[in-house]
């Protein structure tokens, strides 16, 4: 492929992923959202299907969360709908537990990635075996919303990426979105599923915008990766907010004549590698990027079962880039500790160093 | 009721706790116009009912550690001592409430009409509780001690928004039951909890069983007030009650899920009792406790009571404690039979139900172990 053809390639799917055409725009119900706008559009429609659909959490209600991701719910929906929660991340989901046992659909706001700690125990142990240890009478139809993610000069416990905690445990759904149109699908299909779903939102990615068709439907499955930008030379896997981040990577590599095809993710667990073992034995090399601690990471797993399925079809071995193995660093340092593209296409020319 | 405040528990040496009890560890009734008035209603047929349960509770008790000694079962965590406990809180729930148990919940399962086969298959090994949680209003055991806490308020919420409280119709509205220990009191999800449920006025009881024994930590390492006082510091009603008195216990979670079923929010009682037997079959209490403790508390026995107070009232013969006492045989029988019949699950069942549908992930790992369980069986027949 020459840089023109991967550079049209690479708006023509972007133009495609952010559903801006010419179609969509002649509908009223379509609409320009960034992501937050996009989940609170979401969450609206899902609670106007089900009266069963519950928001709660810290400040969901008359302030909206601290990013309004729930603005306006309350207003609309009453308090004993968008319930604002004590100050208690245990209290949220193990109550959330007893809400679904009665037949509710809970929708829980943990209100910073580092705060799902105190949660953990009641996610973990509780939410995730329950369906398991009933021997699948109880259902727990909960989604479990996390602003994730680094990058907005932040103090310590507010820009983690603990992913790859809750995708270790058998039981749990864990999605996230890294772009308007999905996050307004995908919220609404994690709030249908009857397996409670971690749902990451990638809060560097708060605010990017994307002409949004309200009334159409989801072009994928909930669980399912998604090829952002097709390309020959290497194959890119990432999700959440580092796919900007490897889209304008590729888009500097295509200035320089290389293809690079980026894929999100978008469900870590379970994991839809498909299009990544497709990808790598056309590409032959793979580079993965998350902002998450590199040890035991998603990128880990990705390449263990890359190397399982393709062995044959790698030119080098899977390159990882990702958090450093410590604690989130403090913010006037913390661009160091994140992937960015330099480093993502530094990756990319030591697969083709082997 | 006893509500203490806030002001009570934080002045000076707290007074000797006020304690329920209706039935004296003699077996004497003990006159109290309040709570007497919540037990009007019990005949003797009623009485005679729970100490059947008394009796069957203990037994299906005492079966589980010898089975548990024979090899049978795992572990298994003994509730001797308090089924007085459990018996009078189960009988005060009406067929809409619902109970959040811990794991030594066997006599309020029992009253539940849960099966108690059920409970030795998952002390056993063969499951993790596959009774049915809606049809008994009995939900699951939960391990991690205090976790069922908050899924009692969460419930007790979901009550409220059916607007199952406050309506006066008796067969409507209802209530929720926590149990818990004093070990788990210590618990950070007990705690908040407590705070849900006031703030929220859900309408759930939290039924303390103080058995004075977390494993081998003494009640004092848990609290330095009565733990029904606790409930003042969260702005509810606490109450203690002789534990070890099935009518006392019977009386106070009467008037506590009423309050609940009326709206008027929840109530902390601390059953105060002791814990007879071991943690679990794994313990050795003889190393942290003195036997003139269990001596003391041996004449306080829950049933021993109930059977003086029975003989003392003519409310019942020795044909009807023979007739009790050959039921409670004949389901040791039954039980130690079928638990050995309990059939082992079969290796691939362990991929059934993580999630609502298998993930190809999970499929694939399932065909796995069949190839690989199968390649054995290849092996034998060549």
């Amino acid at each position: 492929m020459t840089t023109t053809d991967s550079t049209q390639a690479l708006a023509a799917d972007r133009a495609a992923t952010s559903r801006t055409s010419a179609s969509s725009a002649q509908k009223s119900a379509s609409a320009n959202l960034n992501v937050i706008k996009a989940i609170n559009a979401g969450l609206r429609r899902s609670m106007e299907n089900d009266v069963k659909v519950l928001v709660m959490g810290e400040d969901v209600g008359k302030l909206g969360g601290v990013f309004r991701v729930t603005d306006g719910l309350q207003k609309d929906f009453g308090e004993d709908r968008v319930i604002d929660t004590p100050l208690a991340e245990s209290g949220i989901v193990g109550t959330a537990i007893g809400l679904a046992l009665r037949g509710y659909r809970p929708v829980c706001e943990i209100q910073f990635d580092g705060f799902v700690m105190p949660a953990f125990d009641q996610i973990v142990s509780q939410v995730a075996k329950m369906h398991f240890r009933s021997g699948g009478r109880l259902r727990l139809p909960i989604v479990i919303r996390i602003p994730y993610g680094g990058s907005i000069g932040a103090v310590e416990h507010h820009s983690e990426s603990p992913e790859a905690y809750f995708a270790h445990t058998p039981g749990l759904k864990v999605v996230t979105c890294s772009n308007p149109v999905d996050a307004y699908w995908m919220i609404q299909q994690a709030i249908e599923l009857d397996d409670p779903v971690v749902f990451f939102e990638p809060k560097r990615r708060y605010y990017e915008k994307a002409d949004v068709d309200l009334d159409g439907s989801p072009d994928l499955p909930l669980e399912s990766a998604r090829v952002v930008v097709p390309g020959t030379d290497a194959t890119v896997a990432t999700y959440g907010p580092m796919v900007k981040t490897c889209l304008d990577a590729a888009s500097a590599a295509a200035e320089d004549g290389r293809s690079l095809e980026v894929i999100d993710l978008r469900t870590l667990s379970p994991l839809d590698l498909t299009s990544v073992y497709d990808s790598v034995r056309r590409t032959g090399r793979l580079v993965m990027v998350h902002e998450a601690q590199r040890t035991l990471g998603i990128g880990a797993e990705v390449a263990a079962r890359v190397t399982e399925e393709c062995f044959y079809s790698l030119e080098a071995p899977v390159q990882r880039v990702t958090g450093y193995d410590t604690p989130y660093p403090p913010a006037r340092v913390e661009e160091e500790y994140l992937p960015d593209l330099d480093r993502v296409l530094d990756a990319v020319d030591r697969t083709f160093g082997f | 009721m006893t509500v203490e405040t806030v002001a009570d528990a934080a002045g000076g040496a707290p007074p000797e706790p006020e304690l329920v009890q209706l039935l004296t560890p003699e077996g004497q009734r003990v006159a109290n116009d309040h709570y007497d008035a919540l037990i009007a209603d019990i005949t003797g047929d009623d009485v005679r009912g729970m100490y059947r349960d008394l009796v069957l509770a203990r037994r299906v008790d005492s079966e589980a550690v010898a089975l548990q000694r024979q090899g049978e079962l795992g572990l298994w965590a003994s509730l001797l001592g308090q089924e007085a406990a459990q018996v009078g809180s189960a009988r005060a729930l009406r067929q809409q409430d619902h109970v959040f148990p811990t794991y030594r919940e066997h006599g309020v399962a029992l009253c539940c009409g849960v099966d108690p086969l059920r409970l030795l298959a998952l002390f056993r090994g063969v499951d993790q509780g596959l009774w049915d949680p809606n049809e008994t209003r009995f939900h699951l055991y939960t391990i991690v001690v205090g976790a069922q806490t908050l899924h009692a308020t969460g419930y007790a919420m979901g009550v409220q928004r059916d607007g199952a409280i406050g309506t006066g119709d008796p067969d409507r509205d209802a209530a929720v039951i926590a149990y818990f220990g004093d070990g788990a009191s210590s618990q950070g999800d007990v705690n908040e909890s407590f705070i849900w449920a006031s703030v929220t006025n859900a309408p759930v009881v939290f039924f303390c069983q103080n058995n004075q024994w977390a494993i081998s930590e003494p009640l004092e390492r848990q609290t330095r007030v009565p733990l029904y006082r606790r409930a003042g510091g969260f702005g509810f009603p606490g109450v203690r009650v002789d534990g070890n008195d099935v009518l006392a216990c019977l009386a106070v979670t009467r008037e506590a899920l009423q309050r609940a079923r009326d709206g008027e929010g929840p109530t902390l009682v601390e059953a105060f009792t002791y814990r007879m037997g071991a943690h679990t079959t794994t313990d050795d209490p003889t190393r942290y406790r003195l036997n003139a403790d269990l001596e003391h508390w041996k004449l306080k026995d829950p049933i021993e009571r109930v059977r003086a107070y029975m003989i003392r009232g003519d409310l019942a013969d020795q044909a009807f404690l023979d007739e009790v006492e050959a039921e409670s045989e004949q389901l040791a029988v039954h039980l130690r039979a079928a638990c050995r019949e309990l059939p082992d699950p079969t290796p691939t069942s362990i991929f059934d139900h993580v999630y609502v549908e298998p993930t190809p992930d999970l499929v694939a790992q399932r065909d796995a172990m069949t190839a690989y369980l199968d390649s054995f069986a290849e092996e034998v027949a060549r």
